[in-house]
């Protein structure tokens, strides 16, 4: 079965069971959906660590953060750890004003999230 | 009766143009004297609304008309001034008292646009349209600018702004 290739999302493996997801724009309405499907897809593949790396994600919304609420619950049922790392001010105050800021795991750094 | 906004924009129900929106409602936020964190803010309120018009209103149908409306409120010996933000839409109509947002300690995916506008912006007004659709009204005051940058400071590239942030009327954090 062919393997869509997301056009926003790049994808590295720096370790065995350890995928880091790094989008590379903002992520709105309309770039939701294509995160939430890479999420799932790379969550099913034997993997027992996920990293987002927000660092190139100037601004996210309220679908991004369904998104990743979403990506939360199922790493739980999957037993895989979801951290995500990176993020700016401006991503950062929309996790604070929904309140979501403690229900993730969030560092400051790439390294120290692949090493948790 | 509202005045006729000084810019108005009109788009389609299509997500791939909540760029532009954000874009250009956060460059006219810049311009009125809101620092980088709350034109960030102004725009996720914008982009927020319109998400709920297109997912709710529209149910994802992405050629339906949305207009946007902005006007500065200029600084007076009343106001310091801010911006109001309309938004309407050719929707189903609902009553306004309905749109609230939901409970945050039911953490769930979904639901949090309505509470993210009320917590940015300091006014906000949802009302049916005269014939159809709906229409929200949102207004946030801008910083006090106690130093205004002057033609004759041009020679070096930095004015100093002495900011005082305004006080919300409303009892958020």
């Amino acid at each position: 079965m062919a393997h869509q290739q997301s056009t926003f999302i790049n994808i590295d493996r720096p370790e065995q069971g350890v995928v880091v997801l790094v989008p590379t724009a903002d992520i709105d309405m309309s770039r939701s959906p294509e995160l939430r499907t890479t999420i799932r897809q790379e969550m099913g593949s034997s993997v027992h660590k996920m990293v987002i790396d927000l660092e190139d994600v100037h601004y996210m919304d309220s679908s991004g953060l369904a998104t990743l609420v979403e990506a939360m619950r199922n790493a739980s049922k999957s037993d895989t750890k979801l951290v995500i790392c990176c993020m700016n001010q401006k991503v950062s105050a929309i996790f604070e004003i929904a309140r979501l800021d403690s229900f993730f795991s969030i560092v400051s750094s790439r390294d120290e999230a692949i090493s948790l | 009766m509202q005045d006729r906004p000084e810019i108005e924009l009109k788009l389609i129900s299509d997500p791939m143009y909540l760029c532009g929106a954000r874009e250009l409602v956060g460059c006219i936020a810049r311009r009125i004297g809101f620092d980088d964190m709350d034109c960030s803010k102004i725009t996720l309120a914008v982009d927020e609304a319109l998400s709920n018009i297109i997912r709710h209103g529209y149910n994802k149908v992405f050629d339906r008309p949305i207009w946007i409306g902005i006007s500065p409120i200029k600084p007076s010996a009343d106001s310091i001034g801010g911006i109001v933000i309309t938004i309407a839409d050719e929707a189903k109509q609902v009553d306004p008292g309905t749109m609230k947002g939901r409970c945050l300690e039911d953490i769930r995916p979904g639901g949090l646009g309505v509470h993210i506008i009320h917590e940015v912006m300091d006014e906000v007004r949802y009302e049916k349209r005269d014939s159809v659709g709906m229409r929200l009204v949102m207004t946030k005051h801008a910083p006090r600018l106690e130093e205004m940058p002057r033609l004759s400071d041009r020679k070096g590239c930095c004015v100093t702004k002495v900011k005082t942030k305004c006080l919300k009327s409303q009892g958020s954090s």
